[in-house]
């Protein structure tokens, strides 16, 4: 279990995630608008390493419905972190402006 | 995917090849040949598809009852209903309920939609299924997969070339794997096709795309539900039925639903979220939108060209049951989204309250003893929430202020309403939005001249805007 946390090397056998190009800024669709078509189009996915690997290097994976898929490894162990973000202080303005609307706030009590 | 390809015939896998052999892909992935309901050079026999490729209701209700899909409560939005008062004239402000979608499975209406398609993929016997979607619907797709024993790949755009995602996308990547799917995330550019296109050819599944007629048929549940808790609960249809917009396969089934139901007296009025001026291509302006679906960047284009999606026919086509369409921005949304969890108790996610901030400013316009039904909400939670999108655009430079809702800049400035009695919804021109379908089918299908017009397509171009001939043929006048 001690290698469940972040690591810059992969395991053969190991749960991990890989970055591809998929086109190149040449090769893109000729309708896309020029902020995007000067970049590349890029993919992500996760899937099992077939080999031992470190971060940057390309490695094949077997994604979960048994593609191989090569690319560079970018992540082992790869986890979420989005969440709830930051504070948002309107949303609490909101709160209080409603409940004086309806109940008349603190003279409710 | 570079050397993906399993079948060796197949060597060109540039973008210009790959799009040019959509079509035989497509017939493969999806198993409709939808040459059979071509008849003209515009017409094509809309409900001869819906009929002899879709289900019966009956069959529907069977289907999404095997996976606990459906019968969602509806409820009284009580306090909402009394704030809007608190802002209409006397004797004004209709009674808003909402049909608590959330309460599907994956948790939003599109698992109505993912059921049929799963259930269909299964019983043609492919092994997989492939979604392209960012939103509810691959996590909708994943869970009825995992419930039916196909496997699934979820095709998604989340990031920008920065390889920041958009916290809505990234949540909806973790619940399609939470359901087991593999989800292949992308960044920006409508090249996401080619690549959905390669993976159908590389794995042989079926194409569960939003737009195919048993997908549509899966949404003809929600309405006819709607009707028959309506009336048991208040004892009358109601006034209007609410739906926001984006695809159009939320107000195309609902509408339909309506209809085989009886309610045809029950307006429909679709909602989104404006997004005027932002490009949905463009790389930079990915991440300055705070709502990824239920907006005008899909509302409008596949309103008025519904073919754009990825089957040859869609069978989401709103106009021909859209009575109204308002217009609601991201600000007036996040107010409605919190005031539903302050004041009603319902924690939702805020893209399914788009139609539920449209209708809090109809009901104002309506007398108390008249309905509105908000046929939709979504699940919550981290990433997919108001606060998760207000931060994520405070950190992306958008400036976010108290004033009038009118004037926020899409990409720039997020205004939420200084108070209640601001959200004001805007009419859509229909008029312009049904001339502008006719238009897309003149240009789309290569018309150029008058003559080239049949009988038979304006009599179609009709039924797809819901009008008459004669407003056909002064649109059509118009162009040529």
């Amino acid at each position: 279990m001690k290698r469940m946390v972040f690591t810059m090397a992969a395991k053969k056998g190991d749960w991990v995630r890989v970055h591809d190009t998929v086109l190149t800024p040449a090769q893109r669709a000729p309708q896309v608008p020029d902020d995007t078509k000067a970049v590349p189009l890029e993919l992500w996915v996760k899937g099992i390493a077939e080999s031992d690997a470190e971060i940057g290097e390309t490695v094949e994976v077997v994604t979960l419905t048994g593609r191989k898929v090569s690319g560079e490894l970018v992540e082992v162990f790869p986890t979420y972190s989005h969440s709830f973000g930051d504070y948002v202080p309107e949303l609490h303005v909101i709160s209080c402006q409603l409940r004086s609307i309806l109940f008349g706030g603190d003279d409710n009590e | 995917m570079s050397n993906a390809v399993s079948n060796p015939a197949i060597v060109d896998n540039s973008y210009e090849a790959v799009m040019s052999r959509r079509n035989e892909i497509m017939k493969k992935a999806v198993g409709i040949d939808y040459a059979d309901f071509e008849s003209g050079a515009i017409a094509f026999d809309y409900e001869k598809m819906m009929k002899e490729t879709g289900y019966t209701l009956e069959e529907i209700q069977k289907i999404q009852s095997q996976t606990s899909v459906g019968n969602t409560p509806i409820f009284e939005l009580k306090n909402i209903t009394a704030l809007a008062r608190k802002y209409a004239a006397p004797g004004k402000g209709a009674r808003i309920f909402v049909k608590d979608e959330a309460g599907n499975p994956s948790g939003s209406f599109k698992e109505r939609r993912a059921a049929t398609a799963v259930y269909h993929a299964k019983r043609l016997g492919y092994k997989g299924v492939i979604a392209a979607t960012s939103g509810n619907y691959g996590a909708a797709v994943a869970s009825q997969a995992a419930m039916q024993g196909l496997k699934c790949i979820v095709v998604q755009e989340c990031f920008d070339s920065r390889g920041v995602g958009q916290p809505e996308i990234v949540e909806k990547a973790r619940k399609c794997e939470a359901h087991g799917a593999e989800v292949v995330q992308l960044s920006v550019g409508p090249e996401l096709f080619y690549t959905f296109l390669r993976l159908l050819e590389e794995t042989g599944y079926f194409n569960a795309s939003l737009y195919t007629p048993f997908g549509i048929a899966g949404v003809e549940t929600l309405g006819y539900e709607l009707i028959m808790q309506m009336r048991e609960r208040v004892g009358k249809d109601p006034d209007v039925v609410i739906a926001t917009n984006a695809g159009g396969g939320n107000l195309t089934g609902t509408a339909r639903g309506l209809i085989k139901a009886g309610a045809v007296n029950t307006k429909v009025v679709a909602a989104s979220v404006n997004l005027a001026g932002l490009h949905m291509a463009s790389d930079t302006m990915f991440n300055k939108k705070s709502f990824t679906t239920g907006h005008t960047g899909f509302g409008v284009p596949f309103s008025t060209w519904p073919d754009r999606s990825d089957v040859p026919r869609s069978a989401a086509r709103p106009l021909r049951y859209m009575d109204r369409y308002l217009l609601v921005n991201q600000g007036e949304v996040f107010y409605i989204t919190e005031a539903m969890a302050q004041i009603e108790g319902l924690e939702r996610g805020p893209a399914g309250n788009t139609a539920l901030a449209a209708a809090f400013s109809l009901a104002q316009e309506m007398d108390q003893d008249q309905i509105i039904v908000v046929q939709e909400t979504e699940y919550t939670g981290a990433g997919k929430h108001h606060a998760s999108q207000l931060s994520f655009a405070r950190n992306n430079g958008i400036e976010i202020v108290f004033g009038e809702p009118k004037t926020e800049v899409a990409g720039k400035t997020i205004v939420i309403p200084e108070n209640p009695g601001m959200i004001k919804a805007v009419d859509m021109d229909m008029t312009k939005l049904r001339k502008s379908l006719i238009k897309n089918a003149i240009a789309n299908n290569k018309i150029e001249k008058l003559e080239g017009v049949s009988d038979a397509d304006v009599a179609f171009l009709a039924a797809e805007t819901k009008t008459d001939e004669a407003f056909v043929r002064t649109a059509l006048k118009e162009l040529f």
